[in-house]
């Protein structure tokens, strides 16, 4: 599968992404800012790093990007986009994805291990795992506590779109475990369709057990084997 | 020939303080121009004479260092020094100081100091893969000092961030002796294939000079002479000349001349550091034996009514010059502006070595290139060399608290307690290849397209400095090595940035004049030479001067990453020894400064042959497969060394060492348990391995004649030293996690 990666001035997770996409036997293609061509992609990812060096809010210029428009209208034909850190930033302030991201309780930049327990496996990005797998995947920002108002969190877990929550490493949620203040625990969420993912951690960092963990190649994984089947189906029901 | 007319009257004393000329150095320039220097070449000449340009104390005890070796291809005169490690790669790497503008503006200081080691990288064409900073400050306790230490690592993190650099590693000491003036070096790595490495030497009459980046505004005029003045109360007046950084204009910068690095048609490249337009334009002549015409009326500005002084004088940050034929201009400003980064021609290269500055038409600045790099007079010994004050104490230190309180009062000490409070506000992990992270010995980062990794760290105790320049700057080449070693690593080669006072003062100039031979005498011991420095001055006040402090920046190669050798325990059950001498003494050590308040005595004694064993015995030990962990032993000794393998790992040990319990008869003194535990002695490291593997390290031992002391195993809950020390694994990680912490 083509994974398209979003490169806007200040992106710095872009080279880790089509390492982590390359490894797992797939293919990595980089689309520039200032392009509208998606270049082919099966699914685009919108990477960490400081988009326009994040100068009015993180994320907030981003979106005027010509690249971006192609990105709203490749989501709203189904296409998958998985904004990871900055590009978590950019879906929302796109309004992909509701809610805000917002400085660390911590009023700090975080880099460390993180654990996500993985609370719905009904998107592609987690059809390969189990409701309750926990993953070792670290963070790495200094604003991104998940923020929305009660009615949108309340419809985010009924319509089971909070896709990843940061608990310890045995699997509990106990807002301790959270490493940015984020509501509800919240680390990872998708839009109504279920076709657009912003998480905060960074699975790419985590696809070898010599950088620590290979979890976040469950995810990359996952998209991949979804994108497969569902083109075997649109080809046999042609 | 001169364009310019003789200057007018001399410069009055102000004049000359304000571009910190002294009237000798005024006298010697205009004997060596045939006349009096104008206002724009007075401030030009100002600048590059200054110490932070010309090293003109330090160059002539420079010469000491040895600089070549199999595997450099750059050494010390570049913007950074590279190596080779293999697979076609070349490690390109640097030191800076960025200590004066830190102190009076601990965020951008510290930035800054970031950015521009940053760009002494990717002028080389590397990709930059790894950041390290050394710091020290005042005791933490200050709230001032706590001002500075959290403004200096917001500004690295600000900065490294933001570019999205890898920040892996460095070091943190708190003394008095920096209240006054901090200290604040920062490490750069990169990795590029090696035929890519690009150079800073502008060749080719007629070439155009561009320059890329920020607009030039008024901020940091006079940096480089202000960083090679003392400290007076005026200092905070001089905020507007600190810089203030950019990251991201320079992350742009970065991949636009990532980009460009190894194409046929960059000439050259160089950045803007001290001394801004001037400097950079006189180095890149220099190196490559031409000439440079610069017109300022060319240069993009953010300021109105700026003069050509000031132009020229700039250090606004995230700039550079590039040198391109005229007729490959269009195509590489057409690549900068894909970064939507704005560039001008700005000069051209001329033949005659001549450093020639126009506004418009006239000439307003017109110098032989020699005079202005080459010809500030060489500062020697302000005296003879002075005789040292022996300590004539006889005094034998031991600890004045029981043995598990002293553990856990060195483990909670801002000097060695858990450095995680800093590194997790630091991206250490961008770029997919940090295999080893911060908080051990040395951080190990994989070269991307390789197996092979690089190990990499700073060290240097300023401690040993004080009591023995000369040894204690070998001993920071040697702890460096030894870190790198403990990873697996071999060391290759290292960067050394010298922090020292005022070295007019002839006691600060020997101490400087030691340190350089020591640094000399472990490089040569340990056949690692020196590929790039840094060198600072001027750091004291009218109050107090900084201990001599000499950081060492050391690079090794793992040859297969995966192979790479850890800090912590590894597996309940495995044995301890330490390879090495058991310690004996407390002098110098961090027990000393924290019980007693002293730093006295003598540093700790270093055989650098010894040295050399012992690191080789730990390096093939870790080869052969034979090690399950490796830790330099450092301050706090062997039993902080093995709370931290402890700490670490979450696995206790139980250890027992004779000496501890049966002291040798007649010399129960030196063998006091506090010595064995806590003193500091060099040459050690802490290892552990399965039971099998002892008879294969006993041999290995006694072919490098290595002492090899096995100590006990890895195991339950608890760090124990039979009959002397016994402390919960829990009470040490809160004391050790404490360290940073503000009080309550």
């Amino acid at each position: 599968m083509r994974f398209g990666i979003a490169v806007f001035p200040g992106t710095w997770s872009d080279r880790d992404c089509a390492h982590a996409v390359e490894l797992s036997g797939n293919e990595a293609v980089m689309l520039w800012h200032k392009d509208r061509d998606l270049r082919g992609a099966d699914c685009v990812m919108l990477p960490g790093g400081f988009s326009y060096g994040d100068y009015l809010r993180a994320g907030a210029v981003a979106r005027f990007a010509p690249l971006m428009e192609a990105v709203v209208e490749f989501t709203e034909g189904g296409g998958l986009a998985w904004g990871i850190c900055n590009g978590f930033q950019v879906l929302c302030e796109a309004h992909l994805l509701p809610g805000a991201l917002t400085r660390n309780a911590s009023l700090q930049f975080r880099c460390e291990p993180s654990w996500l327990r993985v609370e719905t496996d009904s998107c592609a990005f987690t059809a390969s795992c189990r409701v309750g797998d926990v993953l070792q995947i670290p963070v790495s920002h200094g604003e991104g506590r998940y923020v929305a108002d009660e009615a949108t969190l309340d419809e985010l877990e009924r319509d089971e779109r909070v896709v990843f929550r940061y608990v310890t490493p045995a699997g509990l949620a106990v807002g301790a475990a959270t490493p940015n203040g984020s509501m509800r625990d919240i680390a990872g969420i998708v839009n109504p369709a279920h076709n657009v993912l912003g998480m905060m951690p960074h699975p790419e960092r985590a696809c070898e057990p010599l950088l620590g963990s290979a979890d976040g190649m469950r995810l990359i994984t996952s998209v991949a084997r979804s994108l497969r089947r569902d083109g075997a189906l649109a080809a046999s029901t042609r | 020939m001169s364009v310019i007319s003789a200057g007018a009257a001399p410069p009055t004393d102000a004049a000359l303080a304000e571009v910190a000329l002294s009237r000798a150095e005024y006298e010697a320039a205009a004997r060596l121009l045939g006349r009096e220097p104008n206002h724009v070449e007075l401030g030009i000449l100002g600048a590059l004479w200054s110490e932070h340009c010309s090293y003109k104390t330090s160059k002539p005890l420079l010469r000491a260092l040895p600089t070549t070796g199999a595997a450099v291809l750059q050494g010390p005169g570049e913007n950074a020094g590279a190596v080779d490690v293999g697979d076609g790669f070349a490690c390109v790497f640097k030191i800076e100081s960025h200590n004066h503008p830190s102190a009076i503006e601990p965020y951008q200081g510290a930035a800054t100091g970031v950015g521009g080691i940053l760009r002494d990288i990717f002028t080389m064409g590397a990709r930059p893969v790894a950041l390290l900073d050394s710091l020290r400050f005042g005791p933490l306790e200050e709230p001032r000092q706590r001002h500075l230490f959290e403004g200096v690592v917001a500004g690295i993190g600000g900065y490294g961030n933001c570019i999205g650099v890898p920040t892996v590693g460095g070091e943190l000491y708190f003394d008095e002796s920096y209240r006054e003036n901090c200290i604040v070096n920062a490490m750069c790595v990169g990795v590029v294939p090696s035929e890519r490495l690009t150079r800073a030497s502008a060749r080719g009459p007629g070439n155009a000079v561009l320059l890329v980046g920020a607009d030039t505004g008024r901020d940091g005029i006079h940096g480089a002479s202000f960083a090679s003045v003392q400290f007076d109360d005026s200092s905070e007046e001089r905020r507007p000349a600190v810089q203030v950084g950019n990251p991201f204009l320079e992350k742009c910068l970065m991949e636009a001349c990532l980009e460009l690095a190894g194409d046929p048609r960059i000439v050259a490249m160089q950045d803007l550091g001290a001394a801004g337009l001037c400097g950079s334009a006189a180095e890149l002549a220099h190196r490559g034996g031409v000439g440079v015409e610069i017109d300022v009326a060319r240069v993009a500005r953010r300021e109105q009514g700026m003069t050509p002084y000031e132009v020229m004088l700039s250090e606004s940050q995230e700039r550079m010059l590039v040198v391109v034929r005229p007729q490959d201009v269009d195509a590489v400003q057409q690549v900068f502006e894909r970064w939507d980064l704005h560039s001008d021609v700005v000069g051209r290269v001329v033949a005659e070595q001549r450093f020639v500055v126009r506004d418009g038409g006239a000439a307003v600045c017109d110098l032989p290139l020699d005079v202005l790099v080459d010809g500030v007079p060489q500062r020697t010994a302000p005296g003879p060399r002075p005789e040292r004050a022996m300590t004539l104490e006889h005094r034998m230190w031991a600890s004045p608290w029981p043995m598990e309180e002293t553990l856990l009062r060195l483990l909670r000490s801002p000097n060695l307690g858990s450095r995680r409070a800093v590194f997790r506000t630091y991206d250490h992990q961008v770029g997919d290849a940090t295999v080893v992270r911060p908080g051990g010995d040395a951080a190990v980062v994989r070269i991307p397209g390789s197996v092979r990794g690089l190990a990499m760290c700073t060290d240097g105790n300023a401690r040993y400095t004080s009591l023995a320049p000369r040894r204690g700057a070998a001993i920071a080449v040697c702890e460096a090595a030894r870190n790198v070693v403990a990873t697996g690593a071999r060391p290759v080669a290292l960067t050394n940035c010298l922090n020292f006072g005022n070295p007019e003062v002839n006691d600060v100039y020997w101490d400087l004049h030691d340190a350089i031979a020591g640094i000399a005498d472990a490089c040569t011991a340990l056949g690692v030479p020196v590929v790039s420095g840094n060198v600072s001055l001027y750091n004291e006040s009218e109050r107090s001067r900084i201990a001599p402090t000499v950081v060492i920046g050391m690079v090794g190669v793992i040859d297969d990453v995966a192979r790479h050798c850890a800090a912590a325990f590894a597996s309940e059950g495995d044995e301890i020894a330490v390879a090495g001498p058991l310690a004996g003494r407390l002098d110098a050590s961090e027990l000393q400064r924290l019980g007693f308040g002293v730093n006295a005595k003598v540093a700790p004694d270093l055989d650098l042959d010894l040295e050399r064993r012992v690191q080789s015995f730990v390096g093939e030990a870790i080869a052969a497969g034979l090690l399950h962990s490796a830790h330099d032993l450092a301050e706090g000794g062997l039993g902080v060394a093995a709370a931290e393998c402890a700490i670490w790992s979450g696995l206790g040990l139980r250890a027992e060492i004779a000496e501890l319990t049966h002291p040798p008869d007649g010399e129960r003194a030196p063998f006091e348990a506090a010595g064995i535990l806590f003193g500091e002695g060099q040459s050690r490291f802490l290892i552990s391995y399965a039971r099998e593997a002892l008879v294969q390290l006993q041999d290995l031992a006694a072919r490098h004649s290595v002492p090899l002391r096995a100590l006990g195993t890895v195991g339950g809950s608890r760090i124990t030293f039979s009959g002397v020390l016994d402390v919960s694994l829990e009470a040490a990680r809160d004391a050790y996690e404490e360290a940073l912490q503000p009080s309550a």
